[in-house]
């Protein structure tokens, strides 16, 4: 295969890289944005769906659709419960102080992890695609599920612009994300707003779980690389900025994507990291982020 | 009516608020005056939860407010302009006053009502509110607290670094208020911006109400300014 045709291939990976981790840094980028907490968990959020994918899909005999349609429905609304009871129980009581909220959302991906270790075991299983088709190019054949998956983001990403810019709920989210005290005073309940935010952000990365499952497999300790990956799209992009994440998810996603494939997934993640660092230093706000109040 | 009894408010271990008691009759305009840290602003935090008192009760109109969490205060009529404006400044204008309405479920008349105050900000609806003039941030400040409709209005230097003629504009508002039976507590540290529009002035000093005084007493003696403000 030429250059041209591996580039494209290349690029096509990064294109469902950037999809996924598009997804998994809106939920990390939301929380950070309204509670200014540090969530250390979020990767765990991704592993927890996709392994729920895995005991749904399981659960469900027939044709291979329907068990994954299943999982995207029980996999975000099981973590958005688990992630609900955390924020009310942990994150509020500390009065989501910075440093706190950190040490126990570390506490929280170890008694995630641990307790999908026992009751899942330590092996990675894959969950079917909903559909096996290959489109076929003039060079290669690529995965049709894997351009779902790039299909799935845009709407998903359209669907959190929508709610942010167009609904009560984001009018809500906005205020209370740009100025906690003054919300307050006016009547929104920054405190429960928080809690939804914690639920919302942690379905969205069981959404990416589900989503990536079918391509990755499922594996107790798959939350690693989402974390550290949307940790540097969120610092890339500007925390709290949604345009940014999706901005960064891309630059990353393509990057990662293509070197990953031309030369090798460690050089990648050198770049990305690089990236973060260069940002830091010469934007520290991120490419579209804004100072808090 | 607004009664705050015996408000006792701390920043950590350090006491801000001693024994601080008003009323706010409705159609009355009570004012605050003190030098900078008297504790004007924290009385005001504390009457709206934001800075919850330790000590002390609240009520408005007979209800017993005492407790009550900040997002639970301004759905009982009490709006709130905060000191610097805090708009939300990513949000439009027309978002703004939104947020306004929903603090206690009022509907669009009351946005064109409070819109009425000040006709200009019908002409910037869709424009950002941290993009406006610092006059038109104060008009729309006032308009958002004016949109929940409220029977208390509490405003923390609402003329901080303007201009002269939008000083009057405010001015008017708040004199309009008053004959609209909205009762007014207003923080100043302008006495000339005050002394027109108010029916009686606190005095604070080091977090306590040092005086109450009408305002034909403060107007015939001005050395009572002196004596609270070290100015008159």
């Amino acid at each position: 295969m030429g250059f041209g045709p591996y580039l494209l291939l290349a690029t096509l990976e990064g294109l469902v890289q950037a999809a996924v981790l598009s997804i998994t840094a809106a939920g990390l980028s939301l929380v950070f944005g309204v509670m200014r907490v540090v969530n250390v968990a979020h990767g765990e959020f991704v592993m927890l769906g996709a392994v729920i994918a895995w005991f749904t899909a399981s659960l469900l005999t027939g044709h291979p659709a329907m068990g994954f349609a299943a999982a995207l429905l029980v996999s975000p609304l099981l973590v958005g419960a688990v992630a609900f009871a955390s924020e009310r129980v942990v994150l509020r009581r500390l009065d989501y102080n910075p440093e706190a909220t950190i040490v126990a959302t570390i506490g929280l991906l170890y008694i995630l992890q641990q307790t999908v270790l026992l009751v899942y075991g330590p092996d990675a299983r894959p969950v079917d695609p909903p559909f096996y088709y290959t489109i076929r190019f003039p060079w290669f054949g690529y995965s049709a599920y894997k351009l779902f998956v790039i299909g799935a983001a845009i709407v998903i990403m359209g669907g959190i612009w929508f709610v942010l810019q167009k609904t009560r709920a984001g009018l809500v989210m906005r205020a209370a994300q740009y100025d906690r005290e003054t919300a307050q005073a006016f009547g929104i309940p920054v405190d429960r707003v928080s809690a939804w935010v914690f639920a919302l952000g942690a379905m969205l990365a069981a959404i990416a779980g589900v989503l990536v499952v079918p391509i990755q497999q499922a594996h107790y300790l798959m939350g690693a690389d989402p974390l550290l990956l949307s940790f540097i799209v969120v610092i890339i992009g500007g925390l709290g900025s949604m345009s940014g994440t999706v901005l960064a998810a891309v630059l990353v996603g393509l990057s990662d994507g293509i070197i990953s494939m031309m030369f090798s997934p460690t050089l990648a993640k050198m770049v990305s990291t690089l990236l973060v660092a260069l940002v830091l230093v010469f934007r520290p706000n991120g490419l579209l982020g804004k100072a808090a109040r | 009516m607004l009664k705050v009894e015996g408000f006792d408010t701390y920043y950590g271990q350090s006491q801000a608020l001693r024994n601080v008691s008003l009323t706010v009759a409705p159609g009355e305009v009570l004012c605050l005056l003190g030098r900078n840290g008297a504790g004007k602003t924290t009385t005001l935090k504390s009457i709206m939860g934001l800075v919850p008192p330790k000590r002390g009760r609240m009520s408005l109109g007979g209800v017993d407010l005492t407790g009550l969490p900040a997002h639970r205060i301004p759905k009982h009529g009490i709006g709130y302009v905060p000191q610097g404006r805090r708009l939300f400044a990513e949000h439009t204008v027309r978002e703004n006053l939104e947020i306004g309405l929903m603090a206690r479920g009022t509907g669009r008349e009351a946005m064109e009502r409070a819109l009425g105050y000040f006709p200009a900000l019908r002409e910037r609806m869709g424009q950002r509110a941290g993009t406006l003039s610092g006059g038109e941030q104060s008009m729309l400040a006032m308009a958002r607290a004016l949109c929940l409709e409220p029977t208390i209005m509490i405003l923390d230097e609402p003329t901080e670094g303007l201009m002269p003629s939008m000083i009057a504009t405010i001015r008017d508002v708040v004199i309009r208020l008053r004959a609209d039976d909205v009762g007014v507590l207003l923080v100043e540290q302008r006495i000339d911006a005050v002394l027109p529009v108010a029916d009686r002035i606190a005095f604070m000093d080091h977090g306590e109400i040092k005086a109450e005084l009408g305002i034909a007493e403060v107007r015939a003696d001005t050395s009572i300014l002196r004596t609270y403000l070290g100015v008159g």
